[in-house]
């Protein structure tokens, strides 16, 4: 049994809410009392039955407003996998919540109401699935019921998005007509539409292939923090903790310290204390060389031939995340992992229009939920991967360091 | 043959044990917060890995309400000796007397509200800017929202509109001086798994979590076991039953549960088989109100 995390994406509208709310329901993670205090809500707001969506907002703000502002994360399990939902708004004044919530997920449920087909938000949110690299794009056209289950309105659809998927390139996609109001192939397959011949949503879900998400190819491993007992028994011991952000690390092979360059060779690896031959991506371990060098937190030990980039300036791309718009002068805190470093924005290029994906000239400050193209120069050299082909080690967020917020991602590219 | 894919409950360990070293390597002052319950047992444990072959780097702390079951703070004491942490205790009635405070009236006075005060107090006593909790995103809405590095203000308070974005694995722990962080290195885990982990890991656990025999009386439906902290009325009926209890809080405020599981098998069998929530299950305080966590939490609650 393995997890899956996931974002949905789309708006109170497309039924996202209920989407979730009947996965959790369907899978029985919905358990009485919830159920209970559901009904009450739902009284409450003299609806008929239960509202489904009611279950995903977690705020009272939200629940008075009838609005998600934050992401809430959603966990169900089946057999056969744990899940792991990050519910994340849809409009775009909240690009932000949806970023945040694609940062970790290897699949996005991209929600189209069947009557409305591919619209403005449908694009937008495929847009940051692109960028963001989600590995799996799952494409749910809902409300079919309202479409009297018409196998050409779903056709037509998937014909419209496969267009945007191609422009984007977005490959691994799947369509699924359902409905999540009344349960139509989300878990059993759908009466209603037997021409459909695919597998119901949450039988895809289960079991959709993993493996292959996880780089195993390029070891990247960055020092989080030094461990040193320096009790009587272990007075030698220095190991070196943190977790495999991709590859395998072996004992006995070469590594090389960035960005210092110095060479060693892996003396132990070891997992809660215990000795283990080798280890992999998104273990953490504990690593110990066989020389003693000048390592500390932020450092990355890598093997193999093909090594990230030493670098003091990078092409990155920025989603702004402040309230306050970007200062291009001043300095932010860098963090890599756990490497801070002091970085400024040297060089703002273009602006990435997050409903075309077209670059526009940048005509003003970049405020928030913006997209930019942008050169970074920092004060220590760091040691990057592209985020297109190893996302742990190719992402960074700065900081501002008089408010201590976090306000922007960077994607380096 | 080796598919280098990883159990869930190990993917799960490697976060927390991922976050665990985060707080370590970015805060001063950290500390644990240890109620004596299954989920901060867990993050000991988690802990242990996290820095093993080294000592845990940071005091277990335990805000006493005073109404704790006494196995609990048994197996607090036991635990805190094994690992060789420093065991913290503050106590809520000092600072009632202390700070001249109201103690709750009712049948079943509970003063886990009032553990706010003597949290916070405790925090600016020793200057911890990093205060680790048990709590899970699953428990209850409020904390489906919550960061895993929640800053905290001055006052304690959680500001659910304004917390911070929190990206791929990259935590941000900067703070102002005063300020403090609450960070859940178990955010991810669900009550099954931390059942599940503590099985697969044979993880020692308190014995009320076991079936035993104890005098019980009815709340609403709910079992309260009958102790010095709870009034008894004309008309209640004090019933001997058999239970466990499924959360570990105060004696006043956390209910059992009918139960003949003796090991964890059978506790986990109930558990998978159950249709009513851990909290529903078995906290009396968390029903007053539906925004009863997010006011308590915007009010430095844990």
């Amino acid at each position: 049994m393995n997890i899956l995390r996931f974002i949905t994406a789309g708006s109170v509208d497309d039924g996202k809410s209920t989407l979730i709310g009947r996965l959790l329901y369907d899978s029985k993670s919905i358990l009485t009392d919830q159920l209970e205090q559901l009904e009450k809500q739902s009284k409450n707001r003299n609806d008929a039955g239960i509202d489904l969506a009611l279950l995903t907002d977690g705020l009272r703000a939200e629940r008075e407003q009838g609005i998600t502002i934050d992401v809430a994360y959603r966990y169900f399990s089946t057999p056969k996998r744990k899940f792991i939902i990050a519910d994340a708004p849809g409009h775009v004044q909240y690009t932000r919540n949806m970023i945040t919530g694609a940062s970790n997920a290897e699949l996005i449920i991209i929600l189209i109401d069947a009557r409305q087909g591919v619209v403005e938000q449908t694009r937008r949110h495929s847009i940051i699935a692109s960028l963001l690299r989600i590995p799996h794009v799952v494409v749910a056209i809902n409300k079919m019921d309202l479409m009297d289950f018409s196998q050409d309105v779903f056709n037509n659809i998937v014909i419209d998005y496969s267009a945007v998927a191609n422009q984007l390139g977005l490959h691994h996609v799947s369509y699924f007509p359902i409905s999540a109001l009344q349960g139509d192939n989300i878990v059993d397959p759908s009466a209603n539409m037997p021409w459909y011949e695919g597998p119901p949503l949450l039988q895809y879900l289960e079991d959709l292939p993993l493996q292959t998400d996880h780089n195993h190819e390029l070891p990247r491993f960055q020092v989080q923090f030094v461990i040193r007992p320096q009790t009587p028994e272990l007075h030698d011991y220095r190991g070196y903790a943190g977790r495999i952000a991709s590859g395998i690390y072996r004992q006995g092979e070469e590594v090389t310290v960035l960005p210092s360059g110095l060479k060693s060779r892996i003396r132990s690896i070891e997992i809660g204390g215990k000795p283990v031959e080798e280890a992999f991506a998104p273990q953490s371990v504990v690593i110990q060389l066989e020389d003693d060098l000048d390592i500390s937190r932020g450092d990355i030990l890598v093997t193999g031939a093909v090594l990230p980039e030493v670098t003091t300036e990078s092409e990155v791309l920025l989603c702004w995340m402040d309230e306050k718009p970007l200062q291009p002068g001043n300095k932010y805190i860098l963090q890599h992992q756990s490497r801070q470093v002091r970085a400024m924005v040297r060089n703002l290029h273009s602006r990435v229009d997050v409903n075309t994906l077209q670059e526009v000239a940048l005509d003003g400050p970049v405020s928030l939920n913006e997209i930019v193209k942008a050169r970074i120069k920092t004060a220590a050299p760091l040691a990057v991967d592209r985020y297109a082909s190893l996302r742990h080690n190719g992402a960074a967020i700065l900081v501002d360091e008089t408010s201590n917020n976090t306000v922007a991602a960077l994607l380096f590219t | 043959m080796q598919d280098y894919q990883l159990d869930y409950l190990s993917e799960l360990e490697a976060e927390s044990v991922h976050i665990f070293r985060e707080i370590a390597a970015q805060f001063e002052k950290p500390a644990l917060l240890f109620s004596g319950g299954k989920d901060s047992i867990t993050l000991v444990h988690l802990a242990r890995k996290a820095f093993a072959p080294d000592r845990i780097p940071f005091p277990l702390v335990h805000i006493d309400t005073g109404h704790n079951f006494p196995e609990a703070l048994e197996f607090r004491d036991a635990l805190a000796k094994e690992v060789g942490a420093t065991l913290i205790v503050r106590k809520v009635e000092d600072t009632i007397r202390q700070r001249k405070l109201t103690e709750p009236k009712g049948k079943f006075a509970s003063r886990n509200w009032l553990q706010t005060y003597t949290l916070l107090d405790t925090i600016e006593e020793f200057g911890f800017d990093a205060c680790i909790g048990g709590a899970r995103r699953d428990e209850e809405k409020a904390r489906a929202k919550e960061r895993i590095f929640s800053v905290r203000d001055e006052f304690g308070q959680w500001n659910p509109k304004l917390q911070r974005p929190e990206l791929w694995n990259i935590f941000n722990g900067r703070i102002h001086k005063g300020e403090n962080v609450r960070v859940f290195p178990i955010s991810n885990w669900t009550e099954l798994d931390i059942w599940n982990y503590i099985r697969a890991e044979n993880i020692a656990l308190p014995s009320i979590y076991f079936a035993h025999e104890r005098e019980v009386v009815d709340h609403e439906g709910q079992w309260v076991a009958v102790s010095e902290f709870v009034r008894l009325d004309p008309g209640d009926l004090v019933t001997r039953k058999k239970v466990r209890y499924r959360t570990v809080g105060d004696m006043t405020c956390t209910a059992a549960v009918e139960s003949t599981a003796s090991n964890l098998d059978e506790v986990i069998t109930e558990i998978q088989a159950t249709r009513i929530s851990e909290r529903g299950e078995t906290r009396i305080d968390d029903k007053v109100t539906e925004a009863a966590m997010e006011d308590r939490k915007k009010n430095g609650y844990f």
